[in-house]
Order: structure tokens, then C-alpha cells, then sequence
């Protein structure tokens, strides 16, 4: 996704009447979309650095709103990148703020998420919000900030400056927002533990009003590898990212353009295309007009020659790091994880990753406990339209020995560098056949797997009840028949207790 | 057919050994290093044939194993095992037994059955395995019937040997329990014996002296009659070559009561001499019920179900008698008690029918009176 240079659109205007659609939606849901943006943005600054991220979050009371609602302070602290200075008044007081053109996986889509949650405590609070980041250099800068909200400008109130005497590292952000948390409670706590999960690198802490403590500590200090920056694919652009490339483009022909502006396009990609779409190579593409630009849209989407996007634009978790995560907050009997190759849809990278696990700490309930990441945002609302679970209660279970009564978690994590969310609330993932297809690939594997478990564990239970039996009532026959036959001797059974055993003893 | 004595003494020792050999075999078996193995006749209803020249139910050639090797035989293996120690236990120390007790004493060699039926099944196996009937390892059912008449017997259970009783002493009966079953024949007075379905008219026939009238020996059967009064009623027959008279109601069920006390059941198909091939059922056929216009009730359903049962029953093909009376019943669609003959007075069965009906079958007559 482009989180570009975008002209100052009255974007803080746009999203002040439209909250609903970044899920800011009500009280207890807006409190719980808050905290879940802050932390996110929180973990990407580690990530980017490759440092384990050392996140604190404090939600604490401050006054009685209205009858269901509260007004809190929410304070998130980092170990991530910190925000030069210049920069720090723009990131938390404008909205689609952003710098870069260029693609790669991250947490945040829209570039908004956090400074949504920012407006939102602005709007319903009317107070102002509190940064204080450093990136290591000699001083921390701490600011004091609100949003002009038709301007989209930060407005600053204060900003001071202190000596870094430890070298410390982070951003720490400080705001008040009206909510429910005691409705929102249950989500919150579940968002931190799956984001646990698939964060198993990460130490977590939250502090909730009533005081209550939650860490989640991490498990390995080994970090996936950090995505590549890469320009968009020739298959998933539209015209409005053409548009605004022609606008900002340094390349005076066609042929240059296509080379550095696009994902896997090289010179002869580049001519071949050209060739294909009868475009001359050295027009200038400025001169392009609206009807060329669709044509050439047109063009790029049918072309069938581009090569697929290459994945290093991707952060998976990798099977390694998952199986920590899922193997710290579940405590599985058995856990089985697979990772596909990537994928594509629309032009758009995707890896699919899975985890099974078995036992544990898993409820037993009427159905499979589901966990869905995408980009290592766990998904919480609106499961039973996600993609997931329509492959889960689409397979064919019993061909696998399983049942959905069985205490068994499914972890689906989908990387992208669009994930394809069907609403910006970002709770589900749509239904599209490339994705499906994945998904569906990797569910039979991992089942495949579970059932070798459980068929194995079958075996080993009957092979112990079997050695248990044989071990009951062989010296019972023998004693029974010492005394029948009127014998002194026992005779010595051993010998064939051991040859009932050597029948499955590797399995015992 | 009093062809042999039985010796209750010989006839322990016999017991005895069977059980011993059977643990040395599986001694010697485990001993020899190899999971012990055991056959014996299969006890299936495939197996089950009629033997016409026995008169009684037999099992065929089919046979089953037990192996110790076996996961799914192991365990009633062991349990046969236990039962064959503890019948040896019982009968080397002369001590009887039930098979509830059976059912809790296994408990005590952590050897516990599932049910009562189960180990009831178990007994049953060692029976089959000995050809010994479990009343030989002093295992007895809980019912008991009685016996009445002037037979002396000499007991053989400890604290009794040596003494003897006449069989009048009790005007109630005596009970027909392990320790008249194990007692020897001394001597008898009696020529025939009496079968009598019900206890009622079991004491009638004490009080109206019939034992006495025509020198017989009174048995309570207890409506079907428990193995151990088939197998003693076999002995007066056998031992003391007394004919064996049935009285039952008149339905189908008295009529299957005579039956088993002469040709036996299926379910005893694995074990000899329980039955008394040559006793003969005396009435109350459905030919009497006409004959003396007995007071009748209607046959229900399931005495006509149970009549056509007996009509394919091979027992019921040896002797045209069966076939007749089933027959009439079918026809008249009544049924009549023993105590029907009280519309005729109290003693009218003992002064007027039973004379005629033993009269007509001590002639060897099957026929109609007159």
C-alpha cells in the first residue's frame, strides 16, 4: 500500500465524520481499536530495527463521561525506532501522513491508525496528546500536541527538549479517550494474548483501570527477517496510483518509467510491454492523458508475460518463531506448523502460515478454538465471515480423524503486503479463490499431520492397555495354575511377558 | 438303564483329577515357555444337535480355543483358571458354594467379573471343559425343591458321615440340597417316583398319604425343576430303578417342565445325565381337561406361540403322546391347574385320577382311559 507524499486532502475532516469505517464504531469498541493501533505502530518501530520490542500499556480512569461511558488515559511506551523530531508533530497530528512510495508488509494499512485513535481522543475528550520519543542521539524531545481538524495540521502547544543521559530508545504516547473498557475488557485482554502469539519475541504489558497486571513474556529473542521495500507489481496497480506516479515522476520515457517505478519490470519486460501495448517507448509519460493512462492500466492487467512478485517484500512469522508463539500461550499436547510458498492475488503477495495445535491448554468445546492473524494483527470480530473459517467448516474432518469436539486450536496467519480485508475495520479477510486455495493447502497439512499424532498416541495408549493387561493376568494364570496342579514352583513368565512387549516396543 | 452305581465318593475323586489336569496342562504349558492354550466343545447354537438314541441335547464336533496369547481371551482364560482352583478348593474341603458366591469370591483375587452373568458364563466353560456338571464342585443354585417317601440315605458331607435319615421324618419334605445330592442310596420301600410340579399339591399328596397308597417317593420340582433335582431324580431312576411319573398343569409350560426332567435343555447340552429319558409326563394332558371336564381359562397368545415352539421342538418327536396333546390344546384353546380336580372334592386327584393315569402308564399305555 502506498503510504506516500499525498497532498494535504482534508483528511482529518473526512475520517472526523466517518469514524465508523477505521472501527471506531462505539464505546467499547473504539477503546479496544485505540489500543490496538498504538501498539501495533509501537511494534513496527521495533521490528523495523530488529530490536525485540518492550511494550507498556497503561489504561487508567480519569472521570465518569456519561452513564456507560468513562473517560481514560492511555499511555503506550516503546523500546522501537523513535520519531526524529521534525517528524513528530506531522505523525501523531495529521492524518495519511506518510513519506515513503514504495511497498512492503507492515502492521498499519492506511497510515491512519494511530493518529485515528489520536482524533478520536481529541474529539470525545478535548484534550491534548502527549509525545516524548528519542531514537538513541542526545536528547529526547517531548511534545504537546492537538489537530486542527478542517486544516489536517498539528497544532503544537508545547515542545521541550531533554539531555538522553541513558541513551534511551522509543516513543511513549499519552492521551485521553472516552470508552467502556469494562465491556471492552474481554477483547482487549484476548487482542494482547494473541498478539502474544504471534509475537513471541515481544514482552507485553498492560495495565488495566482496576490496576490488574497482564505480561506476556517473551520466548526467544529471535526476530523474523525484516521485509524489503519494493515498488508495486504491474498486475495490482490502478489508475489512481498511475496518475499520481506520472505526476511525481523524474523519468522522461516509457521505457524508464515501467523499469523504475515497477515491481520485476527489467529492459526487456519493459520493451515487450511496450511493444504489446503499441506504445512508443520513448514517449514522455508526463504527456500521458486520462484515456492513455486507463488504456495502460488496461494493458498492464492483461499482459500476461510480468513475472509474479517475488516475496521478500513479506515478514512472515516463519514456522520457527510461530510454533514459539503458539507453544508459549497454549501449552499444547501437539503442534504441528507449515508454512506455504507465496502466492499471489491481484498482483499482491501473500504467504499463508498454519499452526494445529492439540491439547493444553485448549478448551474443549463444540467447535475448533480459531486464532486469525494477517500481517501479526490478531483479527477478532466478524470470524464467521472470514476465509479461514469457511475453509474450516468446508474440510472434510473425519477423513482426517478429527472432530470439532476435540480440544484443538487452528492458527492461520496470512502476510501481505495488501491484505485483503474486506472493510478497513480490518476484522476479516474476504473470500478470494487465490487465498481460499492457500489456506485450504495448508489446513491439510498440518491435519495431516495431527492425524499421524493421534493415530500414533492411539496406538501408544492401546499398546500400554494391551502390556497392562498382559502383565494383570499372566501371573495370575500361573499362580492359579501352580496351585490347581498342586506345584511348589511358579513358573517363569517373564519370557513371554518380554515377547508381548518386543510387539511395540518402540512405542512405549 | 440302572445300569451303574454311582459311588458319590468315586465320582469326587473323578472331579478331582479333572480339575488337576487341567492345571497341569497350563502349568506345563507356561513352564515350557509358550502361552497356554486350552479347547473345548463349541457351546453355539450351530452346535447344539438333538441326540435321538441319547434322548437328550449333545454337542456336536466344533470346538473352541483359548489362548493366553490372545488379548481379547486372556482375561476369561484367567478367570477360568481362578474358577477351576476355587472348585478344586470347594470340593477338596468339601465346602459348597453358589454362583453368587462364585461372583464375590473372585473379588478377593482381584479377579472381578463384570457381572453375575458373566461369571455364571465362566462355570458354565469349566463345566464344558470337565464334563463335569458344577454341582460336582459343590456349586449350587440358590432354588431348591424337596423330596418325600421312605428312602434311607446315608450322608457323606463332613460331621454327617456315617449318619443316615429316612427321607418321612419331615412332614414338609426334605430339601434336595448339596448334602442329600452327595449322599448314598441305602434303601427304599418305594416303586415309582412322583414329579410334582407345584408345592401345594406336593403337600396334599403328604397329607393324603400317597406315598404310603402307592409306595412313592413325592418330589417338588418348584416349577421348572433345578438341575440338581433332575440329576438326583436320575439317580432314583438309575440307582434304585424306580419308574418316574411328571404331574404339571395343563398348559404348555407343565407340559415343557415334564420335558426337560426327561429329555433336558439346550443350555445343558455340554453335560450327560441330568436328564431321566425314561420318566414319563402323566398329565394334566389337554385329553384330561376334556376326559374330566376340568374348570379351563383360555390359552393366551403366548401359550399358542409357545405351542407351536414345542410342535417343531425335535424333544417332541420321539413320543406320539406330544404331538397328540399339542394338538388337542390347539383344538380345545383352554388350559387347566393341577388344582382344577378340587371342583371333584380334595382328595378326588389322589383317590380317583392319579391311580388311573399310573394304572393306564405302568401298562405302557398312552391312550385314552377306557
Amino acid at each position: 500500500m502506498a503510504q506516500a507524499t499525498f497532498e494535504e486532502i482534508s483528511a482529518s475532516d473526512f475520517f472526523y465524520r466517518n469514524r465508523d469505517i477505521a472501527g471506531l464504531t462505539n464505546p467499547s469498541r473504539s477503546i479496544f481499536v485505540a489500543i490496538r493501533e498504538v501498539v501495533e505502530n509501537s511494534l513496527d518501530a521495533a521490528e523495523s530495527q530488529r530490536i525485540p520490542p518492550d511494550i507498556y500499556v497503561r489504561l487508567s480512569f480519569e472521570a465518569e463521561a456519561t452513564p456507560d461511558t468513562q473517560i481514560y488515559k492511555l499511555r503506550v511506551e516503546d523500546n522501537g525506532s523513535g520519531i526524529p523530531p521534525r517528524f513528530i508533530p506531522s505523525a501523531f497530528g495529521q492524518v495519511l501522513y506518510g513519506s515513503k512510495y514504495k511497498l512492503k508488509q507492515a502492521r498499519g494499512t492506511f497510515g491512519l491508525g494511530g493518529k485515528m485513535a489520536v482524533l478520536y481522543g481529541q474529539i470525545t475528550t478535548h484534550q491534548p496528546v502527549f509525545v516524548t520519543s528519542s531514537t538513541g542521539q542526545e536528547k529526547i524531545y517531548s511534545f504537546k500536541l492537538m489537530i486542527d481538524i478542517q486544516r489536517n495540521k498539528p497544532i503544537i502547544l508545547d515542545r521541550k527538549v531533554i539531555i538522553n543521559k541513558e541513551n534511551w530508545r522509543g516513543t511513549i504516547i499519552e492521551f485521553t479517550l472516552e470508552g467502556d473498557y469494562l465491556r471492552a475488557m474481554p477483547k482487549i485482554i484476548e487482542y494482547f494474548k494473541q498478539t502474544a502469539m504471534v509475537n513471541p519475541y515481544a514482552n507485553l504489558t498492560f495495565v488495566d483501570p482496576k490496576g490488574r497486571l497482564y505480561k506476556f513474556i517473551r520466548a526467544t529473542t529471535t526476530m523474523p527477517e525484516p521485509p524489503k521495500e519494493t515498488m508495486p507489481h504491474p498486475y495490482g496497480v490502478d489508475v489512481e496510483l498511475l496518475q499520481r506516479l506520472v505526476q511525481i515522476t523524474e523519468y522522461s520515457n516509457m521505457a524508464d518509467f515501467l523499469k523504475g517505478h515497477f515491481h520485476r519490470v527489467g529492459e526487456i519486460t519493459a520493451q515487450k510491454f511496450l511493444e504489446f501495448a503499441s506504445i512508443n517507448p520513448s514517449k514522455n509519460p508526463k504527456k500521458l492523458n486520462h484515456e492513455e493512462i486507463v488504456r495502460l492500466m488496461q494493458n498492464l492487467k492483461k499482459y500476461k508475460d510480468f513475472l509474479p512478485p517475488d516475496a521478500s517484500c513479506l515478514s512472515p512469522l516463519g514456522e520457527e518463531l510461530l510454533k514459539a508463539g503458539v507453544a508459549k500461550e497454549l501449552n499444547p499436547e501437539y503442534l504441528v506448523v507449515h508454512q506455504r510458498k507465496p502466492s499471489t492475488y491481484a498482483g499482491h503477495p501473500f504467504i499463508v502460515e498454519m499452526a494445529m495445535a492439540y491439547g493444553g491448554n485448549i478448551p474443549k468445546r463444540n467447535n475448533f478454538v480459531i486464532y486469525r492473524f494477517a500481517n501479526k494483527i490478531p483479527l477478532l470480530y466478524d470470524e464467521a465471515s472470514d476465509v479461514s473459517y469457511r475453509v474450516i467448516s468446508a474440510m472434510n474432518w473425519r477423513r482426517y480423524k478429527v472432530s470439532p469436539d476435540m480440544p484443538i486450536a487452528i492458527v492461520v496467519h496470512i502476510c501481505s503486503t495488501k491484505v485483503p480485508y474486506k472493510t478497513v475495520g480490518k476484522e476479516f479477510i474476504s473470500d478470494r479463490p487465490e487465498v481460499r486455495r492457500e489456506v485450504a493447502n495448508a489446513l491439510r497439512e498440518v491435519a495431516r499431520q495431527l492425524q499421524h499424532f493421534l493415530t500414533r498416541q492411539e496406538h501408544v495408549h492401546m499398546e500400554k492397555k494391551r502390556l497392562g493387561i498382559f502383565s494383570k493376568y499372566l501371573p495370575k494364570i500361573a499362580q492359579f495354575s501352580t496351585t490347581l496342579a498342586g506345584k511348589d514352583r511358579v513358573p517363569d513368565i517373564d519370557k513371554l511377558l518380554k515377547s508381548v512387549q518386543k510387539y511395540g516396543a518402540e512405542e512405549s | 438303564m440302572a445300569q451303574k452305581k454311582a459311588k458319590i465318593v468315586e465320582k469326587k475323586q473323578e472331579v478331582l483329577a479333572g480339575l488337576k489336569s487341567f492345571g497341569n496342562q497350563i502349568y506345563s504349558q507356561l513352564d515350557q515357555g509358550i502361552f497356554p492354550t486350552i479347547n473345548m466343545p463349541s457351546r453355539s447354537t450351530e452346535n447344539i444337535t438333538y441326540d435321538p438314541n441319547l434322548r437328550q441335547y449333545i454337542l456336536g464336533e466344533k470346538s473352541v480355543g483359548r489362548s493366553a496369547r490372545n488379548i481379547r481371551h486372556i482375561k476369561p482364560f484367567t478367570q477360568l483358571a481362578w474358577a477351576a482352583m476355587f472348585s478344586n478348593e470347594l470340593t477338596s474341603q468339601r465346602k459348597t458354594s453358589t454362583l453368587r458366591d462364585v461372583y464375590y469370591s473372585a473379588q478377593a483375587y482381584e479377579m472381578t467379573f463384570t457381572d453375575q452373568q458373566e461369571s455364571n458364563n465362566i462355570i458354565t466353560d469349566l463345566e464344558t471343559l470337565t464334563g463335569f456338571a458344577r454341582e460336582d464342585f459343590n456349586i449350587f443354585p440358590e432354588e431348591r425343591s424337596a423330596i418325600f417317601g421312605d428312602l434311607d440315605i446315608g450322608y457323606t458331607v463332613p460331621g454327617y458321615e456315617g449318619k443316615t435319615l429316612n427321607l418321612t421324618s419331615h412332614p414338609d419334605g426334605v430339601l434336595i440340597g448339596p448334602a442329600l445330592t452327595s449322599s448314598e442310596f441305602i434303601g427304599t420301600k418305594a416303586d415309582k417316583v412322583i414329579a410334582i410340579e407345584k408345592g401345594a399339591l406336593f403337600t396334599r399328596f403328604i397329607e393324603e398319604n400317597v406315598h404310603n397308597k402307592h409306595k412313592s417317593l413325592l418330589i417338588s420340582c418348584g416349577g421348572q425343576a433345578p438341575r440338581q433335582t433332575r440329576s438326583f431324580i436320575r439317580r432314583l431312576h438309575d440307582e434304585l430303578g424306580l419308574p418316574v411319573y411328571i404331574l404339571t398343569d395343563g398348559d404348555p409350560w407343565g407340559m415343557h417342565i415334564a420335558q426337560v426332567i426327561i429329555s433336558g435343555s439346550a443350555n445343558a447340552a455340554h453335560l450327560r445325565e441330568l436328564n431321566t429319558p425314561d420318566a414319563v409326563w402323566s398329565g394334566v394332558w389337554a385329553s384330561d381337561i376334556v376326559e374330566y371336564k376340568l374348570p379351563t381359562d383360555p390359552l393366551d397368545e403366548v401359550d399358542i406361540k409357545r405351542l407351536y415352539e414345542l410342535q417343531k421342538d425335535p424333544r417332541y418327536q420321539n413320543d406320539p403322546l406330544w404331538q397328540r396333546e399339542i394338538k388337542l390344546f390347539l383344538k380345545i384353546k383352554r388350559k387347566a391347574e393341577q388344582e382344577a380336580f378340587s371342583r371333584y372334592g380334595l382328595t378326588y386327584i389322589v383317590d380317583e385320577y392319579l391311580p388311573t393315569k399310573l394304572e393306564q402308564q405302568s401298562n405302557g399305555k398312552n391312550g385314552k382311559k377306557n
